[in-house]
């Protein structure tokens, strides 16, 4: 196949990704003793880099390249920029606490770039194949990051129930492409889109076919009833990995829906609408008050992500461009108040300990008041309270979704949101009326302090200053 | 018209203040509580010239700002005031100030964030008043409930938890519906601007579905039976200052609301569902009269009677239907609402002085129970003149504020609905047998222990609060003037609001009050 240069400039981050991640990697094979902080340095050189290149392609209208293969438009641009900085963050946090528990091995970096590299390809994918590579490609990093502490028996038990889970539900989605190939003939999301668009009666097989993709997606999302893995993994695994796969993917999967239902099953919307809608009130239920009974902040925090996975899904099933702008800037912020939340919590632990209970948050204004006041922040803005940027990404979903005269699910929406508020003023509750147990202070290296300063402060200041982000979000779309 | 962003000022010279504060911490406890005084004397200072420069024979929004904000939303940074938020304003700065300096020595621990919160919270709630932006409302509204939670977890007393979690949440369970019907007004209009939505025309479907919205976050902020439970567990444990802070100035943020959205965006939903508040108003002013008789710890008295003050703002309020279609006349109308916004302001006063002045027997006896108490006058002298005084003023003496704000109400009740009246008067028995009977248990007789024998009397400090504060009542009582000439222009213009229906032309056969137009 013939590639033209005009193509290779599309794709410019997803080259420079995969060529420095196999780099890095033979690199660490080589320096990795003797300069442990060489992958570190070189990953994050790259990631800032291709956040600045795709950034720089903001302005290109939607392209195809290779064959059909890949897409660009702006609203790839703006989720890989995204992917790439919470990325930056995720691995500023992970280095900390890798470095703490004597675990910093470059391997980190390098499968942590080739998730980059695959939910890259998943953002720009333009055929179901494309897609179902780059999920392949994040899975099957992330199922490795997840048992990287090899010692660890919940990390072990935790990889293998994401393995075989995660297994399961790409055959499905597997199964379900191959029902719409059967169905219209092709892979490309724009003829398959076109074939369904032309046909006047919408056959049994298209409706299975999407049953089955809508349930690979939400596994993938981690919405009830395909949560099963998710507390376990988020609990298992070891935080600087946590912290990865509960932000950056969120991102990747909700570029994979828009992929799937909107641009190539936008013809039976009515029909997904509907099980989203499901999904999205069961993922605010289950993920609401369960939640409330969690005593581990990992746990807890997973269960959080359900509930947020719901909110977002409302804003896709809204069905207009609002409603996706909306659910695009949730799963943004969302990504960036998980990274935050997860990063507090390496903040806390120290070597050879992971403060992920509930009690280690007990008493954190008086060990450390500017840190209890970034929790705070970051508490506040998951619970949906403004004036942070939580707030903003609830409004903007509630508002597509009266928009579409969809009242019931917006007050349902509410209110399982006033269930959520609990648990996380219970965090508040803790660090700032209990007594702390133990009275060290926290030592923590400068760079962790300025990460999650810089975090939560962000938080803050997109919930004063919302309106950059949102438009950007609006305009991608348009 | 004054050139510089006065209301801006106001809102964030308190919150960027709280944040230095917050730093200032390692710099010692003096240097954060002198800071925090400043700043609440100079956003004070910056209230006046809002007085003094206000047009009182104009009902619209003075002292603008209007800046893009939100472009996604059509939302604007847009600020201003009438003659119903300005007074609350001063209120929140004059208030502010007094709590800073009553927790002066008081509070020994995490003093920077204490002064922060507070300072914090007065620049939220300025925004609240003056936002004329449903979003920016909205953030400023929801936003208050953070520093509000903190002051009442962290330096409340020994059941603080329950206490806050259930203020939280009781708040956020009824703002969370008022969000939804602002975001349904937004698509009908367009934009957030609370000023488009008083022109907005809406069916009388939506208007009661918007009204009940409104009902529940406005209902529980007063707060109003059936929704008043979060307010004695509130008040009981939070600190002195939150207390007034919470009585003061978070209750009327309720009221303001009936004022600000209720009223003017759904009239004739309020005109069908006034019966609704009003019968909700004297079960508070009657019901909660009773139940503030038999407490035992004075906070929670106080907690109880501000509730019943509050019922009497409401009924005020909610009383202009019956008045308009009983006698037809503006005038008429325009006395029940006068009144209750005397009420909110007064009531503002008395409550904060009488929690200050339990704060400060608290702060030496370590006790909130009546019955710990007995024959302060003995050894008191001072302080016990302004706490009868304080107690006379939440009675209803002529000649304190507290006179003027419940005459008012009752008198438009009795233009209204004989029975209105008669359960409303209610209160003068009432509200006098709960305060003086405190007072005689607490303040006279004998000196019931030793507690009370090794008394102090006030210091200059505390004298000095009481002592502004008893100014402002007694002011206000003998010429209530000055607050009811500001309030006018908006008042004429909130009624001539809501005696016009909103009605398409086909539904306004249900309201009759076209005739009624000036």
């Amino acid at each position: 196949m013939d590639i033209p240069l005009s193509d290779f400039m599309l794709f410019l981050p997803e080259a420079f990704v995969l060529s420095m991640a196999c780099a890095i990697l033979v690199l660490e094979a080589f320096f990795g003793q003797r300069r442990p902080q060489l992958s570190y340095v070189l990953a994050q050189l790259t990631l800032l880099a291709a956040a600045l290149i795709s950034a720089g392609t903001l302005d290109t209208g939607r392209t195809l390249a290779l064959g059909g293969m890949f897409v660009h438009d702006p609203m790839a641009a703006l989720l890989k920029t995204s992917i790439f900085l919470v990325v930056v963050g995720a691995f500023a946090y992970a280095r900390s606490y890798l470095t703490a528990q004597g675990a910093l091995r470059g391997e980190y970096y390098v499968l942590g770039l080739f998730a980059v590299l695959g939910m890259q390809v998943m953002v720009s994918a333009h055929s179901l194949l494309t897609i179902y590579l780059g999920l392949e490609l994040l899975s099957l990093s992330l199922y490795t990051m997840v048992a990287f502490d090899r010692d660890s028996a919940p990390a072990s038990e935790a990889a293998m129930k994401y393995f075989v889970l995660g297994a399961l539900a790409s055959g499905m989605l597997l199964y379900g492409m191959s029902m719409i190939y059967g169905a219209t003939g092709s892979l490309d999301i724009t003829r398959i889109a076109m074939v369904i668009g032309e046909s006047r009666d919408k056959g049994m097989i298209l409706v299975f076919g999407l049953c089955f993709i809508v349930v690979g997606l939400a596994f993938k999302f981690g919405a009830v009833p395909f949560h099963m893995w998710l507390p376990d993994v988020y609990h298992g695994a070891p935080t600087a990995v946590t912290l990865f796969i509960g932000s950056a993917p969120k991102i990747a999967a909700f570029a994979m829906a828009m992929r799937l239902l909107t641009e190539t099953l936008g013809g039976l919307s009515v029909d997904w609408q509907g099980m989203l809608a499901i999904l999205s009130v069961l993922s605010l239920a289950i993920g609401n008050v369960v939640a409330i009974a969690q005593t581990n902040m990992k746990r807890m925090l997973a269960y959080s992500t359900i509930s947020h996975v719901g909110f977002l899904l409302l804003g896709i099933l809204a069905g207009t461009v609002a409603g996706y702008s909306a659910a695009m800037f949730y799963a943004i912020t969302y990504a960036l108040m998980a990274i935050g939340g997860f990063g507090v919590i390496i903040l806390m632990s120290r070597a050879g300990y992971e403060a992920d209970s509930l009690d280690d948050f007990k008493g954190l204004n008086d060990r450390s008041p500017w840190f209890a006041s970034m929790m705070l922040i970051l508490m506040f803005s998951l619970a949906g309270v403004p004036p942070t940027v939580g707030f903003y990404a609830k409004l903007s979903v509630l508002q597509a979704v009266i928009h579409v005269d969809m009242l019931w699910l917006a007050l349902v929406a509410v209110f399982f949101s006033i269930i959520g508020a609990f648990y996380y003023i219970r965090v508040v509750k803790l660090m700032y009326f209990d007594a702390p147990e133990t009275g060290e202070p926290l030592t923590v290296s400068t760079d962790l302090q300025i990460a999650v300063s810089l975090n939560s402060l962000a938080v803050l200041g997109l919930g004063l200053f919302p309106g950059g982000l949102l438009a950007l979000c609006n305009s991608v779309l348009a | 018209m004054i050139e510089y962003p006065l209301l801006s000022l106001l809102v964030w010279l308190p919150i960027a203040g709280g944040a230095v504060v917050l730093v200032m911490d390692a710099l010692g406890n003096t240097a954060c509580r002198q800071t925090a005084l400043i700043v609440s004397i100079l956003t004070f200072m910056l209230s006046i010239p809002l007085y003094f420069g206000f047009d009182t024979s104009t009902a619209s929004m003075q002292f603008q700002e209007i800046i893009p904000w939100i472009e996604a939303f059509n939302a604007n940074y847009h600020l201003g005031v009438d003659g119903i938020s300005m007074p609350l304003i001063i209120l929140t700065t004059f208030t502010t100030m007094l709590v800073v300096l009553a927790g002066w020595q008081v509070i020994k621990d995490k003093t920077a964030q204490y002064m922060a919160a507070f300072l914090i919270m007065e620049g939220l709630m300025n925004g609240v008043f003056s936002a004329l932006d449903a979003v920016l409302f909205y953030v400023f509204w929801e936003a208050m409930l953070i520093p509000m939670f903190l002051i009442i977890g962290v330096w409340g007393g020994p059941r603080r938890v329950y206490a806050t979690i259930k203020f939280f949440l009781y708040t956020f369970l009824g703002s969370v519906f008022m969000l939804v019907a602002l975001i349904y007004m937004y698509f009908k209009s367009g934009s957030f601007s609370i000023l488009d939505f008083h022109l907005l025309p809406l069916g009388m479907t939506e208007q009661t579905l918007i009204f009940l919205a409104f009902l529940m976050a406005f209902a529980v902020k007063v707060p109003m039976w059936p929704v008043h439970t979060w307010l004695p567990d509130a008040h009981v444990e939070a600190p002195t200052g939150g207390s007034v802070i919470l009585a003061a100035i978070m209750l009327k943020i309720g009221g303001y609301g009936f004022l600000r959205f209720s009223l003017p965006i759904t009239p004739d939903a309020s005109h069908a569902l006034d019966w609704l508040i009003i019968l909700m108003s004297l079960v508070a002013v009657v019901y909660i009269g009773f139940v503030a008789l038999v407490q035992s710890d004075m906070k929670k008295l106080i907690a109880y009677s501000s509730i019943a003050h509050m019922g009497f703002v409401t009924l005020g309020i909610f009383l202009v239907f019956t008045l308009l279609d009983n006698s037809g006349s503006v005038d008429g109308a325009a006395l029940g609402m006068v009144g209750g916004m005397v009420q909110m302001i007064s009531h503002g006063f008395i409550s904060g002085a009488l929690f200050l002045c339990v704060g400060v027997l608290y702060d030496r006896v370590h006790s909130r129970e009546i019955s710990a108490y007995g024959g302060v006058v003995n050894t008191m002298p001072v302080f016990a003149a302004f706490m009868v005084l304080f107690a006379m003023a939440n009675s209803g003496l002529p000649g304190t504020s507290g006179f003027v704000g419940e005459f008012m109400v009752i008198l438009a009740s009795f233009k209204a609905n004989f029975w209105f009246a008669l359960l409303a008067a209610t209160t003068l028995i009432l509200g006098a047998a709960y305060s003086l009977w405190m007072v005689k248990r607490v303040v006279f007789g004998e000196v019931a222990n030793d507690n009370v024998r090794q008394l102090e009397d006030i210091n200059g400090r505390e004298f000095f609060i009481l002592a502004s504060l008893a100014l402002v009542v007694l002011l206000f009582g003998l010429w209530p003037g000055p607050l009811v000439e500001v309030m006018h222009a908006s008042v004429d213009n909130l009624l001539l609001q809501v005696s016009v229906s909103k009605l398409p032309p086909a539904e306004t056969g249900v309201a009759l009050l076209q005739a009624v137009r000036p």
